[in-house]
């Protein structure tokens, strides 16, 4: 499994070359201009992601996040989700890398295998880090109206992590 | 909505380290976590000019058309209206593509060129469009076949069978991919797109 996920990048960057390479195209040169436009972009994105993760590591060390997963225990017995995972359903759409170590934390206090462990992998495996790809994707645009998306996007997450409960349950049991 | 969500984070987080006397910490945050910020976009920006580049001569290729030929079924549901064999498309495409195979660094840059084609589709500079808020929708939903990272750290906990959560995955992102659709529909029909006629 591991090592097939090394063959797809080499193999679809040969693609992406022997494709341009046959249909004429100045390869380099082409490549060379939208490698500048991923640079400003680059930059465009920066301001939105040093102001979403200073706000993301300010409400993690004050202890408001754990402060907030507390209170929050009645809504995850409501939704069937086991209280252990509470940290990850919360903090999982705001930061990558804080979601992953409360996630290693999750495997190395419970068996991978357990149903907790279990549940709290489906999750890491079926949402992603909403409000990073929000700050960068409408941050490189200067969209400040998102309108319906945030909702929209935390409605997905919830309903993966209701049904990453429901979907251990139903595949393993408890 | 972010102008909210932001001052909440870090207000609420002040307060509650005052009553909790973790000052020290928050401090260190404020100090530390900005710069995390740009050490990030760096690393980034290697990725994201190597992925804009190899993007720009596909479609001088014309691969990403095929691409987007290919997704079109399933694309097409999502983004009604947009031209099927114009550049958004091809880049909305792309990113679907690179989001499947699980390449997440080659997903955001191509995910951030769709967004540009988006605008330039815009009239309203500055508000999203409907289109837009599902292509974000998609992007913040996994669409990832073969979580690969959740697989190794499970192996490395001494999994027997890391894999073995696979269907539920699925079932779990497409419930999430589905309802997250629904959502970006339904709610888009209900927010204001500007304020047009507020314009004097």
């Amino acid at each position: 499994m591991q090592s097939l996920n090394h063959y797809i990048l080499p193999a679809i960057v040969s693609a992406f070359l022997l494709f341009g390479l046959l249909r004429g195209v100045a390869v380099f040169d082409v490549f060379l201009e939208g490698a500048r436009e991923g640079l400003s972009t680059a930059a465009r994105i920066l301001p939105s992601l040093v102001g979403l993760m200073t706000a993301v590591g300010v409400f993690k060390a004050s202890g408001a996040m754990d402060l907030l997963s507390h209170g929050l225990k009645p809504a995850a017995d409501f939704l069937g989700l086991p209280s252990e995972v509470m940290p990850l359903a919360l903090l999982r759409p705001v930061s990558g890398s804080g979601g992953m170590a409360i996630y290693r934390d999750i495997l190395q206090n419970h068996s991978p295998d357990s149903f907790v462990g279990r549940v709290a992998s489906v999750m890491m495996g079926s949402t992603e880090t909403t409000f990073y790809t929000i700050a960068v994707y409408y941050g490189a645009v200067g969209i400040r109206k998102t309108r319906h998306t945030l909702p929209a996007a935390l409605g997905a997450d919830l309903a993966g992590f209701v049904f990453s409960s429901l979907a251990v349950l139903w595949f393993f049991g408890r | 909505m972010m102008n909210y969500i932001f001052c909440a984070m870090i207000l609420f987080g002040i307060v509650v380290a005052l009553l909790c006397g973790r000052m020290e910490a928050v401090s260190a945050a404020l100090m530390n976590d900005c710069g995390a910020a740009v050490e990030m976009v760096i690393t980034l920006t290697g990725t994201m000019c190597l992925w804009c580049g190899l993007m720009k001569v596909a479609e001088k290729a014309g691969l990403t058309h095929i691409i987007s030929r290919a997704l079109s079924p399933l694309t097409r549901l999502a983004f009604p209206g947009l031209d099927p064999a114009g550049p958004a498309m091809g880049a909305i495409s792309m990113n679907i593509s690179a989001n499947l195979l699980g390449l997440g660094n080659a997903a955001t840059p191509l995910g951030l060129n769709a967004m540009q084609e988006l605008n330039k589709l815009s009239s309203t500079p500055g508000v999203a469009t409907n289109h837009m808020a599902m292509f974000v929708v998609l992007n913040t939903a996994a669409l990832d076949l073969l979580p690969t990272t959740v697989g190794l750290l499970r192996m490395q906990a001494g999994s027997a069978a890391p894999f073995d959560i696979l269907p539920a995955v699925w079932l779990a992102s497409s419930a999430s991919v589905v309802v997250g659709v629904l959502l970006a529909k339904l709610l888009g029909h209900f927010t204001p797109k500007e304020k047009r006629h507020a314009k004097p």
